[in-house]
């Protein structure tokens, strides 16, 4: 009787598995496939070219999801990893997991050009000082306006330990600073009104008003402008540049699913995933676009100078600068 | 008294003859919780002895452990002093709201942190209304945040605890004409006292593990042992170093355990023939005086902020498919993991009564969800499990099992002394009746012990309903439960939006908790 059961199991996984459309898993981080991210609209755009299932993993961000795949190791059920940013790609490759994604890198329009075979970018964003307007006529110019400037107008930023924007900021600091980012980070300090564990929090008590200003993105007053109809919130143009994040994502060398992966990797630079990008991810698209920008992402200051560590030069020195910059603010 | 420890002692030594009495069964749980504990722990130890990780301590980990013990030291201190007043005025006093009040000190526990942070800022803030005050980022911060959080639950525990002083007692006191200190002392410190070695404990560890109150108000230079797990599971993935440090928050609990084991005494012993509670102290003008002071305090810590987040809310309650959806996850994840908890609070509340060496273990079990850092159990338990390839319905499962765990301290802080005093009460006669096991259990145990076991089961599922890590370690699965829905509202410029959902949370804890209290009540 047992043996029946099993053997009935067995052709009816067979049968489901030969005739079913191949499901292609893509991990991907919570908000992209929450109620406002782009998740849903990509899936049944990239269905209806592919005679296949979308499966998205939602994970909690970039970090936890690289670490679920160290776990994971070669038995990942992954076949794409979406939403890994360029200072975790080193780190990435270094896992063995991840293949070659054959696409053509020139598609791939971000600031400074693309090149990595592994990995490919799907949006971008320069972070930026956002402050709010009604408190802060006059914001600082500069990354040393900032460094220098009035104790008691505050900023709120992000732990680099566990917050990308956080990490963005510090290397923000480091690019600008060099060897001199100790004593920058000490004369920030009486500036800085708290380091939240990550951009909820931080962005939360900001709109709250505790602090005229906090470390985002420079798209952030888009959604103010889009959403709430209100340009009170501004991001601040520093003349040093402003340090750049670039989300791409990869495949998994052994997926059984690889030609499936590599097609959504391609499609992924395509006007069916870039134009949900930039108001459901409020990022800037790195590939066409069939739609125009709306209209306020005109008015959104753009960045004279991208500041870029290679993934390797972050993956070297992190712990070290993370280490350097623990002992400032202590 | 000297029939109470002799009593006990004969508890004491049946407890290695205590399988054979037919309760062989509540052995189940802590097996239960150990299993549960050794898989999350082992594959991680196996994961990183395979990458040939090393243990050790540093300099740093000293610094974060200093910070860890003071703050959540004086937040105890602060929380648990505070509500000890506070609880004895909610027992001997009627007021007008005092329903309210009660039922309103459930509601702290429920809030996702952020959310009850912004109403917290939203008044002593830098933009409060009495903003400059207090200094809000920083050590103090963090303290008060603290007491905002534990305050209230201490004083529904320790509350709760003086509600089961027996009628008799205070009418005994009132006719051998007891002044209020005499009561203290003799009635209602002598019932206090073993529940206040647990609430202490729990609030100690509750703070000890606290992790956006003090990460979002102390900045950076502010980090607990907790907090330190963490970082070294997520941002170095370095499993031994998390390890490491997971193996001190253990003995630190052990030492916890130890000293609460030391203190804590059993309550007295007396009959209880009628249900009606009537106390009798509390007349004087100097007692209502001193009760209404402690009130006033409580209300004006607790209540303010609860009030400054209805107010950001109530314009943002938008009953979306997305909210009832949260709801409904949020439920069945909750009611699963209260049930599972009090399954097996159960056994562990009868085992600790019992006493003995068991019962030192069966406490241990109580607050394994404390010694162990749900980051690493998230993770072992990912790793052990990860062969079924389940999906959503193994994510749901681990979940339920997570969150049950966490809630076991909990539960147990009013469910031990409970059952030890039920079975001071009732030991000899269902001894002398020969009432054992599953009959024991329906005939007396249950319901006698109905309200106790109404109170923690709710603990359970508020506390499950409010949680959002266990979600976020384990992974969702596309599974969003309240606080995930409002988190993800938060990360996406959406916080009026997140205010209304938590005012919708809180709210049905609201009438959740006043639902309880009636059935409670009844029963």
């Amino acid at each position: 009787m047992n043996r029946f059961i099993l053997t009935c199991a067995a052709i009816a996984c067979f049968a489901s598995s030969a005739f079913a459309k191949p499901t292609l898993t893509v991990y991907t981080y919570d908000s992209f496939v929450s109620e406002w991210g782009p998740g849903a609209k990509i899936k049944s755009a990239f269905e209806g070219q592919c005679e296949c299932t979308v499966e998205w993993v939602g994970i909690q961000d970039g970090v936890a999801m690289l670490n679920r795949l160290k776990l994971e190791g070669a038995s990942t059920s992954a076949d794409v990893v979406l939403g890994l940013d360029t200072n975790l790609t080193a780190e990435a490759k270094a896992t063995g997991l991840f293949g070659l994604h054959n696409a053509d890198v020139t598609v791939a329009k971000v600031p400074g050009g693309w090149t990595d075979t592994t990995f490919l970018p799907y949006d971008y964003g320069h972070f930026a000082v956002v402050y709010d307007t009604e408190k802060m006529p006059v914001p600082p110019k500069s990354l040393d306006e900032l460094v220098n400037g009035d104790a008691s107008q505050k900023i709120i930023l992000e732990d680099p330990r566990s917050s990308t924007p956080g990490l963005g900021f510090l290397l923000w600091m480091k690019s600008v600073y060099g060897d001199k980012s100790a004593d920058a980070w000490k004369k920030l300090k009486p500036r800085i009104l708290t380091t939240a564990p990550g951009w909820s929090e931080a962005y939360g008590l900001f709109t709250k008003g505790e602090a005229p200003m906090v470390f985002s993105y420079v798209t952030s007053p888009a959604y103010h402008m889009i959403v709430e109809n209100t340009s009170r919130y501004q991001a601040a143009d520093f003349v040093e540049g402003h340090y750049l994040q670039i989300e791409v994502a990869g495949l998994i060398a052994a997926s059984p699913e690889r030609a499936l992966a590599e097609q959504f990797l391609s499609f992924m630079l395509t006007p069916g995933f870039q134009n949900e990008i930039p108001t459901t991810n409020w990022m800037l698209p790195a590939g066409e676009t069939s739609v125009a920008l709306p209209a306020s992402f005109d008015s959104l200051i753009k960045p004279s100078k991208t500041l870029l560590y290679t993934p390797d030069e972050v993956n070297n020195q992190r712990r070290a600068w993370i280490d350097e910059w623990l002992t400032s603010v202590n | 008294m000297a029939d109470v420890s002799e009593l006990n002692n004969n508890r004491t030594m049946a407890i290695w003859g205590f399988a054979s009495q037919g309760n062989r069964w509540m052995l189940f749980a802590p097996a239960v919780v150990s299993g549960a504990v050794l898989l999350g722990v082992l594959p991680l130890v196996h994961f990183s002895l395979q990458r040939g990780g090393t243990f050790g301590y540093d300099a740093y980990i000293f610094r974060v452990l200093m910070f860890t013990l003071s703050q959540a030291g004086l937040s105890t201190l602060l929380s648990v002093g505070m509500a000890i007043p506070v609880a004895r005025a909610m027992v001997r006093q009627r007021f007008y709201g005092q329903n309210f009040l009660r039922i309103v000190f459930a509601v702290p526990l429920v809030l996702p942190v952020i959310v009850a942070l912004l109403g917290i800022t939203a008044l002593y803030g830098n933009n409060g209304l009495w903003g400059g005050h207090i200094p809000l980022y920083g050590f103090w911060g963090i303290v008060f945040a603290h007491v905002f959080f534990n305050l209230p639950l201490s004083v529904r525990l320790l509350s709760d605890r003086l509600e089961a002083t027996t009628p008799e007692q205070h009418r005994l006191a009132a006719q051998l004409n007891f002044d209020d200190r005499a009561v203290w002392r003799l009635v209602d410190w002598p019932t206090l006292r073993p529940t206040l070695t647990r609430v202490a404990a729990l609030v100690f560890m509750l703070c000890a593990a606290s992790f956006v109150i003090v990460l979002t108000l102390g900045g950076a230079s502010a980090t607990t042992l907790e907090v330190a797990i963490y970082h070294s599971l997520r941002l170095d993935f370095d499993v031994s170093r998390a390890l490491s440090l997971s193996s001190l928050q253990i003995i630190l609990s052990g030492i916890l355990v130890w000293l609460a084991g030391r203190f804590l005494w059993q309550a007295p012993l007396l009959g209880q023939l009628q249900t009606q509670n009537r106390r009798f102290d509390g007349n004087s003008l100097l007692a209502k005086s001193v009760d209404a002071a402690a009130l006033t305090i409580a209300t004006l810590i607790v209540l303010p902020p609860l009030i400054a987040v209805a107010l950001a809310g109530v314009l943002h309650v938008n009953f979306t498919t997305q909210l009832l959806y949260a709801l409904l996850s949020s439920f069945a994840l909750g009611a699963a993991a209260a049930l599972l908890a009090v399954v097996v609070a159960w056994p562990l509340a009868q085992l600790q009564a019992a006493g003995g060496k068991l019962g030192k273990f069966a406490l241990l079990c109580g607050i394994a969800g404390f010694m162990v850092p749900p980051a690493v159990m998230a993770t072992g338990w990912f790793l052990a499990f990860r062969f079924l390839d389940g999906g959503v319905g193994l994510a749901a499962t681990l979940i339920v099992c997570l969150n049950a765990l966490m809630a076991l301290p909990f539960m147990l802080t009013g469910l031990a002394p409970a059952a030890a005093r039920s079975n001071l009460l009732h030991d000899k006669l269902c001894a002398s009746l020969g009432i054992v096991g599953w009959a024991r259990l329906a005939l007396i145990d249950l319901p006698s012990m109905k309200p106790v076991l109404f109170q923690a089961l709710l603990m359970g599922f508020v506390l499950s309903l409010g949680d959002l890590s266990a979600v976020t370690l384990l992974g969702s699965h596309g599974l969003v439960t309240m606080p995930g829905l409002i988190a993800q509202q938060m990360g996406n410029y959406r916080s009026a939006d997140a205010g209304g959902s938590a005012l919708m949370l809180a709210a049905i804890c609201l009438a959740l908790t006043a639902l309880a209290h009636r059935l409670g009540k009844q029963g």
